[in-house]
């Protein structure tokens, strides 16, 4: 749900809006509401989340009121509604995947990073969860990675830590 | 080999641009249908073709073209609906990585069929990669003259754009669709009015699979009449067919409908067999939604026929001893799998995913996933087997849209066909810990 935080203002960047006033333009007169995902899939590749503010800052934006937006990054599960690891590996955990081991790859992210599902490691890098089907299952088992959604198939214990030692890598 | 239709060029080097597509008789439908055809030619075209929608329901296309409602002045849309999340279905993301001029191409045809200016393709979220390829694609098709203003010369406008979802199963049906690209929360409509009366921004509307706009552009190439005879009697054309488990070569393959299963499932040009040498158990032949089958009931009919892949022989039996073709999402089960794991982890995707709007699908499936789950631990109750087969039948039927009996289904016909294992659980708890 909406975290409690302290009220911080932000300010789009010129380059943020102007993204957004294109994304405006594939819909008719009057339908500007119809840019909300795209639009929060900005905000989200550019803060890691959707805050408070930053959700009626795109009110605002889209002259819309404020609980649209809510009723919407609440509804769909891509919205992060609080801040998560630099990294978030995105597991599928559906039954065609679990057929072939997705049980087992959660597991090893489990121990390896050494936090539960949806925590955040402490030094802030890495989180993980379990996601529905990726529409990858015969590459089974996959895990995604935001906020470019590189996707990574046909996962192994060490396939995943390979993968972990290269992120790591990258911080 | 068998005869493709939509992958033929799929291994050629580079065909994701538009170059190559084109050198390789890409957009030559676009060029037929707007500088020979009449958009009603189109539509006839499409009809004689016979083909059935390829998102799951196998709706006749040209007759759904036909309906939509042609007001003057009035705007009309047509949306690619490339949600694709159906548990097991992972064509349509395949043919938008690999081949995505072939969809941007069948949608100037269809749109221009249509009379739509402004067409979209509604791609599931978590797909920014096929995202970027199709907005690359769309941009090379515009550049080379095949979208914009008067595409041709023909006189013929169109716009097209890439919407992104936000990662929630159910902006697959078709009016979630149209709310989640209204910028709102993916709650479907009660039908009717169908989209094609009244869609999106109350406009007339048409949502067509990804598959089913692709097949758009051989059927104009080549015409109705020579698709319709591919196939087998009403399952005409061919068919992308997702296939994942426990097979030794999972993946996206095209087949001409009417393909015997077994052919499918061990011939080396499919799937070649059941991994690790083991037997075959059981299979979804259709996506998460469609009923499963036992191995003897999916290799043949009750009346001892060769079971064919497609819409008619899958569905022989009814649900009895039969099954649906759906989104051709084909999923094996090898001999050491648990189906109560799997139909409780099916029940877990669709509370999960479940809109909350109707209650018997938002409370049926939290219970139903909850009873499996006690099951599944060894604490179940042998009476909790016919409780989840009552649940399932006071959802079936009683909701807005799909989802509902699509939660129903596996349950009820997991417990048809396998009723002895879930029983065995209740028999044997200690066994089901380990
Ligand atoms: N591909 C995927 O990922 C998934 C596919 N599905 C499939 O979806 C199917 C259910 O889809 P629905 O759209 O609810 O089925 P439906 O039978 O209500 O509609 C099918 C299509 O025909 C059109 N249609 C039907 N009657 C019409 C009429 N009288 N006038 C105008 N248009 C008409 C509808 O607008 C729709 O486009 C299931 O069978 C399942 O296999 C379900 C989940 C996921
Ligand atoms: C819960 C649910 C999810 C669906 N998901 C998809 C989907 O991801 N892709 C799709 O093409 N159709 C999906 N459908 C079917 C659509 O409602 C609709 O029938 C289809 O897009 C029509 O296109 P077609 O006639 O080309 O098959 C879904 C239906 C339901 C009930
Ligand atoms: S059946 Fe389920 S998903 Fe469909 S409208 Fe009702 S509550 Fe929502
Ligand atoms: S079940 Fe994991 S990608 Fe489909």
């Amino acid at each position: 749900m909406l975290s409690v935080t302290e009220h911080k203002e932000i300010e789009f960047s010129a380059d943020l809006i102007s993204k957004f006033e294109e994304i405006v333009t594939r819909y008719p007169e009057g339908k500007q509401k119809s840019a909300l995902l795209p639009v929060l899939h900005l905000v989200q590749a550019e803060y890691g989340w959707v805050s408070p503010e930053a959700m009626e800052k795109v009110a605002d934006f889209l002259q819309i009121q404020a609980i649209e937006v809510y009723e919407v990054a609440t509804f769909y599960t891509m919205f992060f509604l609080r801040p998560q690891g630099k990294f978030v590996l995105e597991v599928c955990r559906t039954g065609p995947c679990c057929l072939v081991g997705a049980e087992k790859i959660m597991t090893h992210i489990e121990k390896t990073l050494g936090v539960k599902e949806g925590e955040v490691t402490a030094d802030g890098n890495f989180s993980w969860r379990g996601v529905e089907c990726l529409a990858a299952c015969g590459m089974a088992p996959v895990l995604q990675i935001g906020p470019e959604y590189t996707f990574y198939e046909n996962l192994t214990e060490e396939s995943v830590d390979k993968l972990i030692e290269n992120l790591k890598n990258k911080i | 080999m068998a005869r493709k239709l939509l992958l033929e060029n799929i291994n050629v080097p580079g065909i994701h641009t538009f170059d190559v597509y084109r050198q390789n008789g890409g957009y030559r439908a676009v060029e037929k249908a707007l500088k020979t055809m009449t958009p009603d030619a189109v539509v006839e075209e499409v009809k004689t073709s016979g083909l059935r929608g390829r998102g799951g329901a196998g709706f006749p296309t040209g007759m759904k073209w036909s309906f939509l409602a042609k007001p003057e002045g009035r705007e009309r849309y047509l949306v690619c609906n490339a949600d694709e999340s159906e548990p097991g279905t992972f064509k349509d993301r395949y043919l938008m990585t690999h081949i995505p001029h072939l969809l941007i191409e069948g949608m100037i045809v269809a749109s221009f069929a249509l009379g739509a200016k402004t067409s979209y393709i509604y791609v599931r979220g978590e797909m920014m990669p096929q995202i970027r390829i199709l907005e690359r694609a769309i941009a090379e098709a515009k550049n080379a003259g095949f979208l914009g203003k008067n595409i041709l010369g023909s006189g013929y406008d169109l716009e097209l754009y890439v919407q992104p979802g936000g990662g929630a199963y159910i902006c697959g049906e078709e009016t979630a669709l149209i709310e989640s690209l209204e910028g709102k929360r993916g709650n479907p409509r009660i039908k009717p009015p169908f989209p094609a009366i009244s869609g999106v921004w109350a406009c007339p509307t048409v949502v067509n699979n990804v598959e089913t706009i692709a097949a758009v552009v051989p059927i104009i190439n080549d015409g109705g009449e020579e698709y319709s005879k591919i196939g087998n009697g009403r399952s005409t054309g061919t068919k992308l067919i997702s296939a994942s488990g426990n097979l030794n070569k999972p993946g996206v393959y095209e087949i001409e409908l009417g393909l015997p299963v077994e052919e499918f499932i061990y011939s080396e040009e499919y799937c070649g067999g059941i991994a690790n040498g083991k037997r075959l158990k059981a299979v979804v032949a259709g996506g998460s939604s469609v009923p499963i089958l036992p191995a003897n009931l999916i290799l043949k009919t009750i009346n001892g026929q060769p079971r064919l892949m497609s819409y008619e022989s899958l569905s022989d039996g009814g649900f009895q001893t039969g099954s649906m073709l759906g989104s051709g999402g084909f999923i094996a089960f090898d001999e050491d799998q648990c189906i109560v794991r799997n139909t409780w982890n099916f029940s877990r995707f669709y509370h999960h995913e479940s809109c909350g709007q109707c209650s018997p699908c938002r409370e049926g499936t939290g219970w139903m996933e909850k009873v499996l789950h006690s099951l599944e631990n060894g604490h179940g109750k042998m009476s909790d087997i016919d409780l989840l087969v009552d649940v399932s039948k006071k959802i079936e039927g009683n909701t807005i849209c799909p989802l509902g009996d699509a939660a129903a289904w596996p349950v009820a016909s997991a417990i048809r066909h396998f009723r002895d294992e879930f029983e065995w659980h209740v028999t044997n708890p200690k066994e089901v810990m380990e």
